[in-house]
């Protein structure tokens, strides 16, 4: 399978497949790039600082989480794995929520119950990531049956990993969608890495795209360090789907430059070789070039996007360690939709536990 | 004259009246469509709903669920069938991990108020595939609701309550009651709310909390209790697992110093324990004997051997006269 590149691996353009996107556009989507960048290097430090518990970084992998947000419309859903943080920011998810998040107070508003990095968002349409992998991809075909019974022009976009291509709910997600042909688009970072495991040991096929075929749908193999390709075919089929045709699977092959989470040490695993022949392939120095040469970008403006988010960040951070952790009440709220007396009896418990004194 | 219908044929009743008030509430499972479900739970919705609203799936059962999860986190009330809950498994994890975890995991953003019917319990010759009673692991997962009818008005009741629950709920039908015996259900908008558990037959000395199949067991044993030594079982059908009916068995135990549950599930960490547990907990000064389960064994579910290892009423006798005679 030929594999689909508009910006080469020197930011040089293939202008026959340039997509039409507005001067203002392209940057914001390079200034999301180098937050998310920044925020993986935030959050890896906190964590290696102790005050805060976890990170996951999506460093190397900027390109396919703000190439697709950029590709798709503010209602359309998006159905996170849990390395496209990304998406959220482009549409506006306000970094005070995810600084509060990471802290765990009582401003998270997930309630401080999720590992930082796990956030979600009804109001920016960005579901709440699971842990376990794959569940949301046959989670995503639902919803996308939902869109369509409703008669809404909603699509939907659904991003797992490699390793997820093994997992029992990729298989049925790509084959209701397909039975159904809900408005899906089935996005595959292929990051090479399932966190130790290589993609030669997730597959026999010749490439994760090929395995669309069988299901019915077509399947394609992306640069997925190529903001400009993924922009491309997200919005292709994000139009496909718009129109009734039913699921788009996207392989774009990209690189975890970094670490699985905070807890994980490639050296253990990965060839030095594997990543300095990636860090060439850097999808934000690529944009950059390309950016530079079109003259929407200076030289030196890359520098202050970065520390004026930096600034906003640090003021955040220096903010959420003050707060308080959530309130007691809600270790039992949200178990269900009322508080049953079970839950209310545990609460009293351990409140007046609270009071007691040794 | 209101109709005398089956189990299973209330259950399509309250399916059949609920998709008319809600034309959000979509079936789907396996054979649901053409065929009616393998036990007809489904029989005419087809053909009166259409395709867009009753969809046969894709064998999966972990694409069932998340499938339907995904429709509820959008709005919309589906209501799948799993067509044995043995069968259950595969989609355990979606069920577990996804729609029970939705609304806690997202500070309350997101839920997915589904409903997951499923026949289950012995009695019908099936053996271990199609006659395990799984409760227990359901009841053990906070987010989920378990709801189990005993007869074809309860069924009715509970279920149009369950189609309209904002939490996901694991509806139980007991398979061998579906077409066991007939029972007047009303048509149009009845509900039996859940959480709050029902006297089945009033009595003095001891009390048996059942569910289900088990509730028929518990009465005919209470008949022979009453018949042969004068004992007066009070028979408590809990209707819903979780969340519990905890003033009812109170009630009920404080006034028998009783009690005795009967489950058909295997014994070890049943469903049964946790209602023994309970009682133990809190009114153990009420107790004039142990507080005892009368259950499957610790097997995985038997065929030729059926009768032997679910609870019979000559075992629930049995163990009424040790409780009552301690």
């Amino acid at each position: 399978m030929s594999m689909l590149q508009i910006l080469d691996s020197s930011g040089n353009n293939h202008p026959e497949l340039e997509p039409n996107i507005p001067e203002r556009k392209l940057v914001k989507m390079f200034e999301y790039m180098i937050l998310v960048r920044l925020l993986d290097e935030k959050g890896m430090r906190l964590q290696r600082q102790g005050r805060i518990s976890f990170s996951i970084p999506s460093t190397g992998q900027e390109a396919t989480q703000i190439g697709a947000v950029a590709a798709l419309n503010s209602e359309d859903w998006i159905f996170p794995a849990y390395r496209e943080p990304g998406m959220a920011f482009y549409r506006g998810f306000p970094l005070v929520d995810l600084v509060n998040h990471w802290f765990i107070n009582e401003k998270d508003p997930q309630k401080g119950r999720r590992l930082p990095g796990l956030f979600g968002s009804k109001k920016y349409r960005y579901v709440n990531p699971s842990a376990p992998i794959g569940t949301q991809i046959i989670q995503a075909a639902g919803a996308g049956f939902a869109y369509k019974y409703l008669k809404e022009k909603i699509v939907n976009i659904v991003f797992f990993g490699d390793g997820a291509t093994s997992s029992s709910d990729f298989h049925s997600g790509l084959n209701f969608g397909a039975v159904f042909k809900t408005p899906t688009i089935f996005f595959c970072q292929n990051n090479h890495w399932a966190i130790s495991v290589p993609l030669s040991k997730q597959t026999g096929a010749a490439s994760l795209a090929d395995k669309a075929k069988g299901y019915g749908l077509p399947g394609i193999q992306i640069d997925g360090n190529d903001i400009l390709a993924v922009y491309h075919a997200v919005f292709e089929a994000a139009k496909r789907a718009r129109a009734g045709e039913g699921p788009t699977f996207i392989e774009a092959v990209t690189y975890r430059a970094g670490p699985h989470t905070s807890s994980d040490d490639p050296t253990r695993y990965r060839p030095k070789k594997d990543l300095e022949k990636w860090l060439k392939l850097d999808p934000i120095k690529r944009f950059e070039k390309y950016l530079i040469s079109k003259k929407f970008l200076k030289n030196g403006q890359t520098n202050k996007i970065r520390s004026s988010f930096d600034i906003e960040i640090n003021t955040l951070i220096a903010k959420a360690e003050e707060y308080r952790p959530p309130a007691l009440e809600t270790l039992f709220s949200d178990v269900y939709s009322d508080l049953p007396w079970h839950l209310k009896e545990q609460l009293d418990e351990i409140a007046s536990l609270q009071r007691r004194s040794i | 004259m209101m109709p005398e219908l089956t189990l299973v044929e209330s259950v399509r009743l309250a399916l059949e009246e609920e998709l008319d008030r809600n034309d959000k509430l979509i079936v789907l499972g396996e054979d649901v469509g053409p065929n009616g479900g393998v036990f007809r739970a489904t029989q005419g919705l087809l053909e009166k709903y259409g395709p867009q609203r009753v969809l046969d799936t894709p064998l999966s059962e972990n694409g069932i669920i998340g499938f339907a999860i995904g429709m509820a986190l959008m709005g919309l009330k589906p209501v799948a069938e799993i067509q044995f809950v043995d069968f259950i498994y595969p989609g355990f994890d979606q069920l577990i991990s996804e729609a029970a975890k939705f609304r806690y995991r997202s500070g309350g953003m997101f839920t997915s108020p589904l409903v997951i019917r499923s026949p289950y319990g012995g009695g019908v010759r099936g053996a271990h595939y199609h006659s395990q009673s799984p409760e227990a692991y359901f009841t053990h997962t906070p987010g989920l609701k378990v709801v189990i009818p005993s007869s074809p008005y309860e069924t009715k009741g509970l279920l149009t309550s369950a189609m309209r629950e904002q939490d996901p709920i694991l509806f139980l039908e007991p398979k061998r009651l579906y077409r066991a015996f007939k029972e007047e259900v009303p048509s149009g908008d009845y509900t039996i709310p859940l959480g709050k558990a029902r006297i089945a037959r009033e009595g003095e000395d001891v009390t048996i909390l059942a569910y289900g199949a088990m509730l028929h067991v518990a009465l005919e044993a209470a008949e022979l209790a009453s018949k042969n030594q004068k004992i007066e079982c009070e028979v408590i059908d809990l209707r819903t697992l979780v969340p519990l009916d905890i003033i009812a068995i109170e009630n009920s135990v404080k006034k028998t110093g009783r009690m005795i549950s009967i489950t058909e599930s295997p014994k070890t960490s049943g469903f049964s324990a946790e209602l023994s547990a309970i009682v133990a907990e809190r009114w153990i000064e009420y107790m004039e004997g142990p507080i005892m389960r009368v259950t499957g064994y610790d097997t995985p579910f038997p065929l030729s051997l059926e009768q032997e290892y679910l609870p019979s009423a000559k075992r629930t006798l049995d163990t009424i006269e040790k409780v009552y005679n301690f």
